[in-house]
């Protein structure tokens, strides 16, 4: 019989300062030296993290009201568009949205050097950031517009809202064409000039809970900095089990999280803007888990070390753009990090968009919060739907408008 | 004698004149052109990579004609601030002036590498890489 924990018995260790609780990467160290069996018995939780461009992501916004009041029509933050399709002085912010004059990709490949994912970290800054907005004159909300200058601690609510974060595995992209290609997985030179890969690898936090088994609706997590939240599973949350090559773990591939938090505990150290050269504008998210050692099994899945995680080489000069499932073949997270790995005979240089230093150091920091009794574990209030419920992606096809009300 | 890299502003008047060849013909100097450009104004700007035993002879040779000489180790810096050390700019580089630090993964910066060429400027999502002219 091996060790079993609840997350109350967890919880009770971590309010008594007896908890005891190791990075995922001292993890993979302590079960090569003692086996699973072994640092199953000794640790209670491990700590994961990632640090990554997350296009999906966002921020829900309560100004407050002026005098007269104003119900937004259009609204914009520091000339980023936000939505208004909400109640008066509501809003969400994209992290993709652009500024608007922004020259886009006119003179390709453009810069985007400001939009949703820098007002965002402009506020969490606690710089100053310019609201304006347009309103269409109601009876109970008469003003037409407003602009006015606003901080983040000006305003009522701000909590960051992100539809799907911290992707369990992803690709490494490549591109075989002549040309160079500017990308969301940055810049790629033709002819396999060079591959990028956007994972922590082994910290990861949903290739470190590959099925689930600790993480879902409900658990806490270190979000951009602050306390956030696991809210539902992430869009584009397909966790099948990929036909994976020998010497790879056997683990769903797909997997993501919906999470949200206050933006006012956030920092700019943490959600950061980011501008893909080409592509557009993004915000690069901190987010860490902690993975309580429920059993032997947790603990054998959150201790996989990066030669037994395996990305798919994806071709982004035809097959990414035109849907094709293929791939060039799968490669482990630990050639990924050496710096270079072997594709149809040709040595390529890799990179990474995900900063695994950053990621390294958010295990670090919840791994202390969780020590000095700052961070609880939470059990999930209802779980993520895992390999077993067969998810597969819908796709858009073109078609003509019949019925409906478009 | 290591090469020195030094970035010249050259002043319209001057600019369609044969200087970097005298550097060769009187200073005896081997020279490496890392980057030229003219711009509108028709004023040259060049990154030069020089060695040999008379490069300040040179230079002051180049001051003379009208040319500013800058050394190059002040153009491309990194913002430490806005770096994420993610790594995205450690393919582009194409001299291998910013890389990987293993296992701290951890991205430097050679400026010695460097030939300002730019490409990281470009493709930083962070903007962390910063011209100084």
């Amino acid at each position: 019989m091996g060790v079993h924990r609840t997350f109350a018995e967890i919880n009770a260790k971590i309010k008594a300062g007896k908890v005891v609780v190791v990075t995922a990467e001292e993890l993979v160290s302590l079960v090569e030296e003692k086996g699973v069996k072994q640092a199953a018995q000794e640790v209670d939780v491990v700590t994961t993290g990632t640090f990554s461009p997350m296009c999906s992501s966002g921020a829900f916004f309560n100004f407050g009201h002026s005098v007269p009041r104003i119900k937004f029509f259009r609204v914009w933050l520091n000339d980023v568009p936000a939505y208004a399709g909400l109640a008066a002085v509501d809003a969400f912010l994209g992290a993709t949205a652009v500024r608007e004059g922004d020259p886009l990709n006119t003179d390709p490949p453009g810069e985007f050097r400001y939009g949703g994912g820098h007002v965002i970290e402009d506020l969490v800054a606690r710089r100053p950031v310019k609201l304006k907005a347009v309103g269409y004159g109601t009876d109970c909300y008469p003003r037409r517009e407003i602009e006015t200058v606003i901080t983040l601690d000006d305003i009522n609510e701000a909590f960051l809202f992100n539809p799907r974060n911290a992707y369990q595995n992803y690709a490494c992209a490549v591109n075989t064409g002549d040309r160079t290609l500017y990308t969301y997985m940055g810049v790629l030179k033709p002819r396999l000039g060079n591959a990028h890969y956007a994972t922590s690898g082994q910290l990861s936090p949903l290739l470190k809970d590959p099925f689930f088994r600790t993480i879902g609706i409900g658990t806490r997590i270190f979000l951009g900095g602050g306390i956030g939240y696991v809210v539902n599973h992430g869009t584009q949350h397909f966790p099948s089990i990929p036909d994976l090559p020998p010497g790879a773990v056997r683990i769903p591939s797909g997997g993501t999280l919906a999470v949200m938090g206050d933006l006012k505990q956030m920092s700019p150290r943490w959600l950061r803007g980011t501008s893909m050269l080409g592509y557009g504008v993004s915000l690069s998210v901190g987010i860490g888990v902690a993975i309580p050692i429920l059993d032997e099994e947790v603990c054998y899945y959150a201790s996989r070390p990066d030669r037994e995680l395996y990305a798919p080489i994806v071709d982004y000069a035809e097959a990414y753009p035109q849907r094709r499932s293929e791939n060039l073949g799968w490669v482990s997270y630990a050639e990924l990090r050496s710096g270079k790995i072997t594709i149809n005979g040709k040595e390529v240089p890799t990179a990474s968009l995900s900063s695994y230093a950053r990621a390294r150091e958010i295990c670090q920091i919840l791994k202390e919060w969780i020590q000095e009794g700052k961070f609880l574990l939470t059990e999930p209030v209802a779980p993520l739907p895992g390999p077993e419920a067969g998810i597969v992606p819908k796709t858009l096809d073109i078609r003509g408008v019949k019925g409906g009300r478009g | 004698m290591p090469p020195s890299k030094v970035v010249l502003r050259f002043p319209a008047a001057i600019a369609d004149k044969p200087i970097i060849y005298r550097l060769v013909k009187d200073y005896d100097l081997m020279i490496n052109i890392l980057k030229a450009n003219i711009n509108p104004h028709k004023e040259g700007m060049m990154v030069l990579e020089v060695t040999g035993e008379k490069v300040e002879d040179g230079l002051d040779y180049l001051r003379r004609q009208g040319v500013a000489v800058q050394p190059l180790t002040e153009e491309i810096i990194r913002n430490e601030e806005r770096c994420t050390h993610c790594g995205a700019c450690t393919a582009i580089c194409p001299t291998g002036a910013l890389y990987f630090e293993r296992p701290s993964m951890l991205v430097r910066f050679d400026g010695e590498a460097c030939v300002v060429c730019q490409l990281c400027v470009r493709a930083c999502p962070m903007k962390a890489m910063e011209v100084r002219f």
